[in-house]
């Protein structure tokens, strides 16, 4: 594997930082929401 | 329509059946996903450099992927809206709209790729061309149909109006996929999906295949938690409006 990226690494490694960020932004928001639905339904049900 | 084709999906829309099969697919798509990424980064990190763009074809591998989900999520919601306005079954409203900031984060991250692209090989970050214009209207559409959900307060009344405009903003999608025909654009011509095959040579094809598969996956992941999710934000809903 050849993690050189130059000249254009100030190009190339933002945009695979973004995409993580994006989608590993996205991913952890959707399952907080899915842990918080859950856990609040839980606690419903035990009333 | 809901009398003969369509009746299997129909009897996994059902809420209850749909929670279950899906909770069973979640943990095969996940795994899949993880070494669908895990083979594509490999395959992309190794690949040589372009003769043309040298190192900068990194990009195909992220930018692709996301270009295409642009338009798959979007015709996902086009299709569950088509279903919600016909057959008003709550399923595809819950589909239609927790699709919908998927495909904006998808839309979002390709005009950022694209553009990080571009500079070094078009020397600018931006241009008014016809495939990243249609592509950031189709941003914006995503945005407004986001906000749309939000702002009408009655659900029923809500679904309807965005399944219409999940609709009437469709008709961007085959905007997007020929404008690279239909117009001279800064954007070069189709090289994936066109008559003839492929133009792009192996060595990017596997790892963009690749990244492609893993992107799809992860929607397809995303999604079903999302779906999942409203459906018990619905019931925790009802619960508390039964509670005395």
């Amino acid at each position: 594997m050849n993690f050189d990226m130059s000249p254009y690494g100030a190009f190339i490694w933002p945009a695979y930082g973004l995409t993580v960020l994006g989608l590993g932004g996205l991913t952890l928001w959707t399952v907080a929401r899915w842990r918080a639905a859950k856990a609040k339904l839980a606690l419903l049900e035990k009333r | 329509m809901k009398g003969h084709m369509f009746d299997w999906l129909f009897r996994y829309a059902n809420p209850a059946r749909f929670m279950g099969l899906s909770g069973r697919l979640l943990p095969w798509l996940t795994g899949a996903a993880a070494l669908a990424l895990a083979a594509g980064l490999y395959l992309g990190f190794s690949a040589p450099p372009d003769y043309q763009q040298g190192r900068t074809v990194m990009i195909l591998f992220i930018h692709v992927p996301a270009a295409i989900m642009t338009s798959l999520v979007y015709v996902c919601i086009a299709v569950a809206s088509l279903f919600s306005l016909v057959n008003r079954h709550i399923l595809a409203d819950v589909a239609a709209r927790t699709a919908a900031p998927i495909g904006a984060v998808f839309t979002f991250l390709a005009l950022v790729t694209g553009s990080l692209w571009g500079k070094p090989m078009w020397g600018t970050f931006w241009a008014w061309d016809g495939r990243l214009t249609a592509t950031l209207v189709q941003f914006f559409l995503y945005l407004g149909y986001i906000a749309l959900w939000n702002a009408v307060e009655d659900e029923t009344k809500a679904a309807r109006i965005c399944a219409v405009l999940a609709l009437v903003g469709a008709v961007n999608i085959p905007i997007i996929k020929y404008s690279v025909d239909w117009w001279a654009t800064l954007h070069q011509g189709e090289s994936i999906f066109r008559a003839g095959g492929p133009t792009i040579a192996g060595v990017f094809l596997w790892p963009m295949a690749l990244m492609m598969l893993f992107y799809m996956l992860l929607f397809v992941c995303l999604w079903l938690v999302r779906i999942r999710t409203l459906i018990l934000e619905r019931r925790v809903r009802s619960l508390m409006q039964e509670a005395p």
